[in-house]
């Protein structure tokens, strides 16, 4: 009997998948990891009279580090990122799972139109009639007077940002949810049925489990968008107090401090890097039992 | 100069059924032709312009683009910081005309950006005499820019908030009934700068550090009165949907508008001062039309032009033109009364002889950079 191990062959190259991956790659490279070297570079840059000077030295990075208003935007910017993350999730998920588990085919379908539609409308524009909305000589407050109720204060504050942040990110966290969960084996659902499991117990312990991926992914877009966002905090919150992405805008508007702005920039992208990574180890991690 | 390279740039354009057809022709043209010499009579009937938003408007240049047959083109910018990073960053040549602020002239000056003007050149004799030698436009008794427009910035407020006697002082920003109500045009010059008079400093943007530390403690106590920082568009917004009460470092450029729309607002200088803020056009040093650039200042203080400037759309503005005067009042009479620049009643002009208003200035003692530390600072409280 031949007991010679078969020789290994060299992994060989789908030259077809490298031919139909490489554009978006070159594009990736070209415009994402090209510019972020670019903008790591330029944090050690000077500004001497509103002109940007190559060098490198740490000033800008010390500058803002020991700035205090730097850690206060920071805090604030994650901390509303992580409120918006979590309360989107927890709107949409009865939606996603009303359609996804109770909903004709019919209305599903009419359900994802609708959710698709907010795309075809400019968030800014979305953010202005906000505005109007939520104004003190507003519709809210408006409604509230006929009411015999005093007018409230919404705009200006950071319950104005978060009203934006789930303008923002909402339709797309569902439609993620709701594609999740479709792909949920219904067969799971009926044993836990047929085995005794109430329905509060059959969603935490089959469904949510099962569209993990799924829901994961969708709080942690809404964590990127709000974390990134600039319209929301500057229309309706009135940058009170100011964001990383306004904190970004200070800086080159009043002095065309590029380099400060950039290390700005450069937490914020390992902030959401370091995000990314986190998030993506909890959705595809295994379970204890199944090692 | 180098060629803006914008291959969607088509997709940024309206196009209606004349302009398609025209296009297709153009095509055919250009085929035959080529595309360099079609790209090169587009900038050639172009008049760059860096700009505050609005000067661009038809209404105000479109009698010069009809005489020398060339568009505006405007690049606009807020603040006077942005107006130099734009001009610093921009390839030589980008801009052939830039309305600046009185108090950026020296800088860009000094950093080569703009030329020397002939007095001769404009008719700086029809300008009120306070205006003809306007400081920090003459550097070294060379002339460098002139003056197009002016306002005062005080105080401006809703009217079904606040009275006329409440605003007397700017004492009532920290009163308790417009708490919470208190905007700012999210700038810290203008905002500083009344805050600063409010203090009692004679010159407000040149004091010492003593000086320097009471403003900011002035201006760090107004956070439980904030209502928000606005960008320009949103100053106007929260002025008519009640978010403001009051805005100071701010004036008529705001309210006039407004107010001729039926929002119940009015601005004022209060009696501890205010500031005076100037728009002038100068000549871009690296401009290739400088000709094309000079034609269009001269338009731009002719009656004609400074007429057209006080009633620009986006912000009504008083003009520095005694002749730009007599027409407005000639042609549109219940304008110059509302803009107060009629000859019969208490003027703009009175006003600035009053001796309240301070021009406004770059900080002097102090750099820009630490100015607008303690406003980001302000701003994160």
């Amino acid at each position: 009997m031949d007991v010679t191990p078969p020789k290994r062959s060299r992994p060989r190259i789908d030259r077809f998948a490298v031919f139909w991956a490489s554009p978006s790659l070159v594009w990736q490279v070209a415009f994402f990891v090209a510019p972020l070297v670019v903008l790591v570079w330029m944090t050690f840059w000077r500004v001497k009279n509103f002109k940007l000077e190559q060098d490198f030295i740490p000033d800008n990075w010390i500058r803002i580090f020991s700035s205090g208003f730097f850690y206060d935007a920071f805090l604030y910017t994650f901390w509303m990122a992580l409120v918006a993350a979590v309360l989107i999730t927890l709107i949409a998920f009865p939606a996603a799972y009303a359609l996804a588990f109770i909903a004709s085919p019919r209305t599903r379908t009419l359900a994802i139109v609708a959710l698709i539609t907010p795309f075809f409308t400019s968030y800014l524009v979305r953010i202005y009639s906000w505005q109007i909305i939520l104004a003190e000589k507003g519709i809210i407050n408006g409604v509230l007077g006929l009411a015999g109720i005093s007018p409230v204060n919404i705009i200006g504050t950071s319950t104005a940002t978060m009203v934006g942040y789930v303008t923002l990110a909402l339709p797309l966290v569902l439609l993620i949810q709701l594609f999740s969960l479709s792909m949920v084996d219904k067969r799971l659902v009926e044993a836990a049925y047929n085995l005794g499991c109430g329905p509060l117990k059959t969603v935490f312990k089959v469904v949510v489990p099962s569209a993990r991926v799924g829901l994961v992914i969708g709080g942690t877009f809404a964590f990127l968008f709000a974390f990134g966002d600039y319209v929301s905090p500057l229309f309706l919150g009135g940058s009170k107090p100011p964001t990383l992405s306004i904190l970004i805008t200070d800086q080159v508007k009043s002095g065309n401090n590029w380099p400060r702005a950039a290390v700005v920039a450069v937490v914020m992208v390992i902030t959401l890097m370091a995000t990314l990574t986190v998030m993506s180890a909890v959705a595809y991690r295994r379970r204890g039992g199944a090692r | 100069m180098t060629d803006k390279i914008d291959m969607f740039a088509f997709l940024s354009r309206g196009i209606g059924r004349r302009q398609f057809l025209q296009g297709a022709g153009a095509l055919g043209v250009a085929a035959a032709t080529g595309l360099q010499s079609e790209r090169a009579y587009a900038q050639e009937k172009t008049l760059n312009l860096l700009s505050w938003p609005g000067h661009a408007d038809p209404a105000v240049v479109k009698p010069f683009e009809d005489k020398y047959g060339v568009k505006v083109v405007a690049k606009e910018y807020v603040g006077g910081e942005n107006m130099l990073a734009l001009v610093n960053q921009s390839p030589p040549g980008t801009y052939d005309v830039v309305l600046s602020d009185a108090e950026y002239v020296v800088m860009l000056r000094d950093g080569g950006f703009i030329e020397e003007m002939n007095p001769a050149d404009y008719a700086l004799d029809t300008f009120f005499p306070e205006f003809q030698k306007f400081p920090g436009h003459w550097l070294d008794d060379k002339l460098y820019s002139l003056i197009i427009r002016f306002g005062y910035l005080g105080i401006a407020y809703r009217t079904d908030a606040l009275t006329a006697e409440d605003v007397a002082s700017y004492k009532i920003l920290w009163d308790e009934k417009i708490k919470g109500g208190v905007g700012f045009f999210d700038w810290y010059l203008p905002s500083m700068g009344c805050l600063s008079c409010y203090n009692g400093n004679k010159s407000p943007f040149d004091i010492d550090a003593a000086a320097f530390e009471k403003l900011k403690e002035t201006v760090f106590s107004l956070k439980p009165q904030t209502s928000a920082f606005y960008s320009m568009a949103d100053t106007f917004a929260s002025l008519t949907n009640g978010s403001a009460k009051a805005i100071p470092g701010v004036g008529d450029w705001i309210t006039l508008l407004l107010a001729k729309d039926g929002v119940p607002v009015d601005a004022t200088v209060p009696a501890e001062g205010g500031i005076q803020w100037t728009e002038s056009m100068s000549i871009m040093a690296a401009s290739e039309k400088k000709d094309l650039a000079k034609a269009f200042i001269q338009y731009m203080t002719s009656a004609e032009g400074q007429m057209a400037s006080a009633l620009m759309p986006a912000y009504n503005a008083s003009i520095p033109s005694k002749a730009g005067w007599e027409k407005l009042n000639a042609d549109a009479p219940a304008e110059a009364k509302r803009l107060r620049m009629t000859f019969t009643e208490r003027n703009v002009m009175d006003e600035y002889k009053d001796g309240k208003i301070h021009i406004r200035k770059t900080p002097v003692q102090q750099d820009i950079d630490t100015w607008n530390e303690v406003w980001t600072e302000f701003k994160s409280l």
